[in-house]
């Protein structure tokens, strides 16, 4: 048996958490602590496979700015987010760009796009 | 002269919400004056998420909330200004203003709507002492330069402070390439939410040091590193606890100050504790028909909660306009007791209000299972338990005002009682 302390990010309050693993034949995960559902899903991700939403910028041209805001526009695998930093270090856009325009699809094979995060 | 029933100083996530409130409830001329070259004020560098999951139920980014609410400013047809330096107002609401289009220019309004946020506090408001080479920003100021301007600011950093603005920021160094060697904190806790101590510094193996502080920045043309040492209880440095830190960049999130020098001017009196307007339940500084929200009013730890507040404000100045508002009113005194820093609003006037008083404060440190009692005049009207309680997390409390109404009542308090200590 596993027992893992943790503070859930999913929203402001930030409930401490703790997930028990139970390995009787199947693996069975016990949250406690969380004050809504959204905790145990949280939790539960948190140990098997943690995700995050990543935000950054990239280049834009002929813009207002020098940057344009983009994050993905779901969780990724944590694993791979200085990967995707990488890549997105290597984009130039060209204005106007509206907010949600997807920059790259299906980034790193995640299933997850990086869109602009405003127009511009 | 030019002339409007509404003028809303300030273009950033208050001014904003105020002004299309205003516009809903009835007031056509409008005029929002915004100092930067576009509205949206500090959100437009927060480019991280968490905003708007009260008020959108979703989580957005800066850029994204900041749209949204631009796009209905520009539907409803409200004018603004940018590029425009509000310079003095004045008690009959008179307001001068400069661009470099119109020159100065002087402007009449029915009612005015502070909404000129916050400022960051720099190395001088905490005497940090040592050379004053480059490499020293407020951790705002960087965000501005990395994420609008595209500059990086450093290779190694050190950042003083555990605000959100600091931790936010640790992430995005890290994230950019820089080595984040490590988070100082003078206070015995972080001022942060828990979530982003998780998810900005845990996430990059970032250390936290609590009870410690900067007594020495080194280096002459630029920043070569910093000394920390722990501080005793009364935030005092710890003689041979000093660990130097070699880094070219020095961060400090160390608090925000409301920016009230057009308040004076105006003869708006501040609270000392807040730091900005003494208001009333309608959001109505002492001078009538000047108005004020979000973070020149107090610093809001959640974007959806100056929303929410500027809402009221937004709305009042409407009912100001067209003489709904009541004014000759016995006035209730709200008083912060025991453990609690200051509540907003200081002024209450209940014939203003519909169904619930709404309040707002800050408790002075942290407390766990401990109860906020609200008394009116000495007697007791609501207790509410509370598991924790931290200076960073700004409280909201509702009474029912059937609890103080018509009951002569002149002063609300709100303290602090700990459980079976």
């Amino acid at each position: 048996m596993l027992k893992k302390e943790m503070t859930c990010i999913v929203c402001p309050i930030g409930c401490q958490l703790e997930v028990t693993v139970k390995s009787n034949g199947e693996l069975e995960y016990v949250v406690t602590g969380n004050k809504c559902k959204r905790g145990i899903d949280y939790a539960i991700n948190e140990i098997t496979n943690p995700t995050r939403v990543l935000t950054s910028t990239v280049k834009i041209k002929n813009a207002l700015l020098k940057r344009l805001p983009v994050r993905t526009n779901g969780a990724i695998p944590k694993v791979k987010i200085f990967e995707c930093m990488k890549i997105i270090n290597n984009v130039e856009v060209k204005s106007p760009i509206k907010c949600g325009e997807v920059i790259i699809k299906n980034i790193l094979e995640t299933g997850i796009d990086l869109v602009a995060s405003r127009s511009m | 002269m030019l002339k409007y029933d509404i003028i809303v100083i300030g273009g950033g996530p208050a001014g904003l919400a105020a002004a299309i409130e205003a516009k809903k409830n009835g007031v056509d001329s409008i005029l929002v004056i915004e100092r930067d070259r576009e509205l949206g004020g500090i959100l437009q560098q927060c480019i991280h998420n968490g905003f708007g999951l009260h008020i959108f139920k979703e989580e957005l980014t800066g850029p994204e909330y900041a749209e949204r609410f631009i796009e209905e400013l520009k539907k409803l047809n409200i004018d603004y200004m940018l590029d425009t330096m509000v310079l003095d107002i004045t008690e009959d609401r008179y307001v001068s203003a400069v661009n470099t289009d119109k020159g100065f220019m002087t402007m009449k309004a029915e009612a005015v709507i502070l909404a000129m946020g916050c400022r960051e506090r720099t190395r001088g408001a905490i005497s940090i002492p040592g050379f004053r080479p480059a490499g020293v920003f407020t951790a705002g100021t960087a965000q501005r330069f990395i994420n609008m301007e595209g500059y990086m600011v450093g290779k190694e950093v050190v950042i003083l402070g555990s605000g959100d603005i600091g931790l936010i920021m640790a992430r995005r160094l890290a994230l950019e390439g820089a080595k984040v060697k490590v988070v100082a904190e003078i206070m015995p806790f972080s001022g942060g939410l828990n979530r982003n101590i998780v998810q900005c510094l845990d996430d990059f193996g970032i250390p936290l040091l609590l009870s410690h502080t900067v007594i020495d920045i080194k280096g002459k043309d630029r920043v070569e590193g910093v000394t920390i040492a722990k501080v005793d209880e009364n935030l005092r440095p710890i003689p041979g606890t000093e660990i130097d830190y070699s880094c070219d960049t020095l961060l400090l999130s160390v608090g925000l100050i409301p920016e009230n020098e057009l308040s004076k001017k105006a003869g708006i009196k501040l609270d000392s504790a807040t730091g900005g307007p003494i208001v009333n339940e309608s959001m109505e500084t002492n001078v009538p028909g000047v108005f004020a929200c979000g973070n020149v009013v107090h610093v809001h730890d959640l974007v959806d909660y100056v929303t929410e507040e500027s809402r009221r404000a937004g709305k009042n100045a409407a009912r100001f306009i067209k003489k709904e508002m009541a004014e000759d009113c016995k006035i209730i005194e709200t008083v912060p007791g025991n453990g609690i820093t200051y509540i907003v609003p200081q002024v209450i006037r209940t014939e203003n209000l519909q169904d619930t008083l709404d309040m707002f404060m800050r408790v002075n440190n942290v407390y766990n299972n401990s109860k906020l009692v609200i008394k009116a005049d000495g007697e007791t009207v609501k207790t509410i338990n509370k598991r924790h309680l931290a200076p960073g997390e700004m409280e909201r409390i509702k009474i029912d005002l059937n609890s103080i109404k018509n009951k002569a009542i002149s002063k609300i308090s709100v303290e602090i009682e700990k459980e079976g200590v």
